[in-house]
């Protein structure tokens, strides 16, 4: 079904290679997300899948053909771009139905689908209303319609939610969520927010100038990153990293430390500093402590431990959670 | 204009100059109403009296009349037909990235900027004179005789030369509309299975169609009173042939010296812009507000 390969592809503009060279196996029914910084080539790495950009080199194999060649609209892919890209002129019936009506379906089957589909994505109420006088949830969701009536073998999203507020965006991510679960479609869903790609994925492909850093699970990445970058990336608050002699103690050139793998304390521990900043969530507090000799350390503790500004606290690492790199940046095991 | 306020507020700025517009217009109507019912000639001066209607059933029923009329409507319908359905073609052409894209953009304007009277010239002279023009030339080339287009086709030529004139302004139109359609919105046409014939009718078209009417609009107020055109070429003939009704006005006027009879002629032409006036509204209206 949709299971999707990559074999050695490569995406050059002009003389810069935006994707140098990437392999990547994606199975049938997964959700795969695309991580990494702005800039990274995610959308561009898509936007091949997809077949809107030609690859400069390699080749494209979707449900075991080599789809390299293939126009977009041969793959049997949908889309759903960050500016939804609905049609503005057409209902939100003729959106959804544009495919199908593409396609050449017959008029009654058209109907009966995108009447599921509304049925699916709660706009049934909607379905004669232009684009326009939608909300932005509302045409999230209509541009979703319009993917999956076509019934393809895998979504590709490019940051969907990016347009949405942050109540929405989590209401939004459940909801792709158990569409995922509902149709068990292969979903490519591209993100530059590490909590959506933790939350979401089945296996998170973390990229970084144009290259894959690391490819798992998101509780893999989370525990075993393979590098500095994917070690940062990965996580909120991020991890602390101490280079020099502390590091040296630990026979590595970098030491990460997780702020949640950091306990505090008021009178004992291995490193000592002043609390700069508390940040209040309530349930948890991020501080931001001065560590003496060391620098900026962050550190998550529970939300009844009472400090502010100014006083001085003892952290020590959890020793079972200490990553450790090399001078290369790569996780020494 | 959210609120009440700012509405009545919009409506005080607004009014000094809704009024010196007002006068401006009608100061001069007013006038060639009240000459149009005189009669009134430049032969004859000071012999100006009161002539009730005659003037008006005098211009209704000149033959000439009908055919002006009928010129008139050719010429709107026939150079908006060439120049909207060429200035689509030309700004999808033009759209597409190609080498030497910027000089080729202005040679596709440059008919715009020039006078056209000179433009009318060009044409007679250059194009379509049977012995000299290059139309003539490429008949004698393949071995046909040469086509006499002022003298045989008159208000076909006009219709072209007017075209050719205006196609610039459709294009650039059209171009910038077309430049402002969504990328993105071709891209998942692309991916929803739409080839470039179906990308073209469903979006390419409706997004055009605001950028359209414009051009409808705006022409149609500038083709109504051709002229240059025709004195230039044609002096409206042969006959009545290419006459239409601001050059049947002109004609009464000043080849005639008919004052009384041309400001009739000119109320005519008046209340007929109106009336194509108001279906031009009643049908292109809609697109407008959407
Ligand atoms: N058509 C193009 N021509 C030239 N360079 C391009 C083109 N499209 C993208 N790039 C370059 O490729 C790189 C990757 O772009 P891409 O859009 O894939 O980034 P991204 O990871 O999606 O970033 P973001 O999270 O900001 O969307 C960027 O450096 C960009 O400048
Ligand atoms: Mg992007």
């Amino acid at each position: 079904m949709g299971s999707i390969t990559l074999k050695n592809v490569s995406k050059v503009f002009g003389a810069h290679a935006v994707i140098p060279s990437i392999d990547l196996d994606i199975n049938d029914g997964e959700f795969v997300v695309f991580v990494g910084p702005s800039g990274c080539g995610k959308s561009t790495l898509l936007r091949l899948i997809a077949g809107l950009e030609d690859v400069s080199d390699g080749a494209i194999v979707i449900d075991g053909k080599n789809a390299t060649e293939l126009p977009p609209a041969k793959r049997g892919l949908s889309m759903v771009f960050q500016s939804y890209a609905l049609y503005p002129h057409m209902s939100v019936r003729a959106n959804i139905a544009f495919p199908l009506k593409m396609a050449g379906e017959d008029k009654a089957v058209i109907d009966k689908k995108v009447a599921d589909a509304a049925r699916v994505l709660n706009l049934t109420d909607y379905l004669d209303r232009k684009p326009r006088q939608l909300s932005g949830g509302q045409r999230q969701r209509v541009a979703i319609g319009r993917a999956i009536v076509r019934q393809p073998e895998a979504f590709l999203f490019d940051e969907p939610l990016s347009n949405l507020d942050a109540a929405l965006r989590v209401n939004m991510r459940l909801e792709i969520s158990q569409l995922h679960q509902q149709l068990k479609t292969t979903m490519i869903y591209v993100t530059h927010d590490q909590v959506e790609a933790m939350t979401m994925a089945d296996k998170i492909v973390v990229l970084n100038r144009g290259r894959i850093e690391q490819v798992g699970s998101p509780l893999d990445l989370y525990h075993r990153p393979d590098n500095l970058f994917v070690a940062g990336f990965i996580g909120s608050p991020k991890m602390n990293f101490i280079s020099g002699s502390q590091a040296a103690g630990h026979q590595a050139h970098t030491i990460g430390i997780r702020p949640e793998h950091l306990v505090l304390s008021k009178d004992h521990g291995t490193w000592q500093g002043t609390v700069g900043v508390a940040e209040h969530l309530g349930s948890d507090t991020f501080l931001h402590v001065n560590a003496d000799a060391i620098g900026t350390l962050t550190a998550r503790v529970s939300g009844d431990f009472a400090v502010t500004h100014g006083d001085r606290v003892f952290l020590t690492p959890d020793p079972q959670r200490l990553h450790k790199f090399d001078e290369k940046g790569l996780a020494i095991r | 204009m959210a609120t009440l306020h700012t509405r009545s507020a919009a409506r005080l700025m607004i009014a000094p100059s809704v009024l010196l517009l007002l006068a401006w217009m009608i100061v001069p109507l007013a006038l060639t109403i009240y000459f149009s019912l005189l009669r009134y000639n430049l032969l004859m001066p000071g012999m100006e009296e009161f002539a009730g209607l005659t003037n008006y059933t005098y211009f209704l029923t000149d033959p000439a009349f009908f055919q002006a009329v009928f010129n008139t409507l050719a010429i709107v319908l026939g150079v908006l037909f060439i120049t909207v359905v060429g200035g689509i073609g030309l700004a999808l052409l033009l759209d597409q990235p190609m080498f030497g894209q910027g000089i080729v953009r202005i040679l596709v304007i440059a008919p715009f900027l020039i006078m056209p009277t000179v433009a009318a010239l060009v044409w007679k002279n250059m194009f379509m004179n049977p012995v000299n023009g290059l139309f003539a030339w490429l008949a004698k080339l393949v071995g046909l005789q040469p086509f006499d287009f002022l003298a045989n086709a008159p208000l076909f030529s006009i219709i072209l030369i007017v075209a050719w004139q205006w196609l610039p302004f459709a294009t650039l139109i059209l171009l910038t509309a077309l430049q402002s359609l969504d990328e993105e919105q071709k891209e998942a046409a692309q991916m929803d299975g739409a080839g470039a014939w179906s990308r073209f009718i469903y979006l390419v078209l409706p997004h055009l169609s605001r950028a359209i009417t414009v051009v409808i609009l705006i022409q149609t107020i500038f083709l109504l009173s051709v002229f240059a055109e025709i004195l230039v070429t044609t002096n409206g003939g042969p006959g009545t042939q290419s006459t239409n009704l601001t050059f049947l006005v002109y004609a009464q006027a000043l080849l005639q010296f008919d004052v009384g009879g041309a400001s009739a002629g000119g109320i005519i032409a008046v209340i007929l812009a109106n009336i194509v006036a108001f279906f031009l509204m009643r049908m292109i209206g809609k697109t407008l507000e959407a």
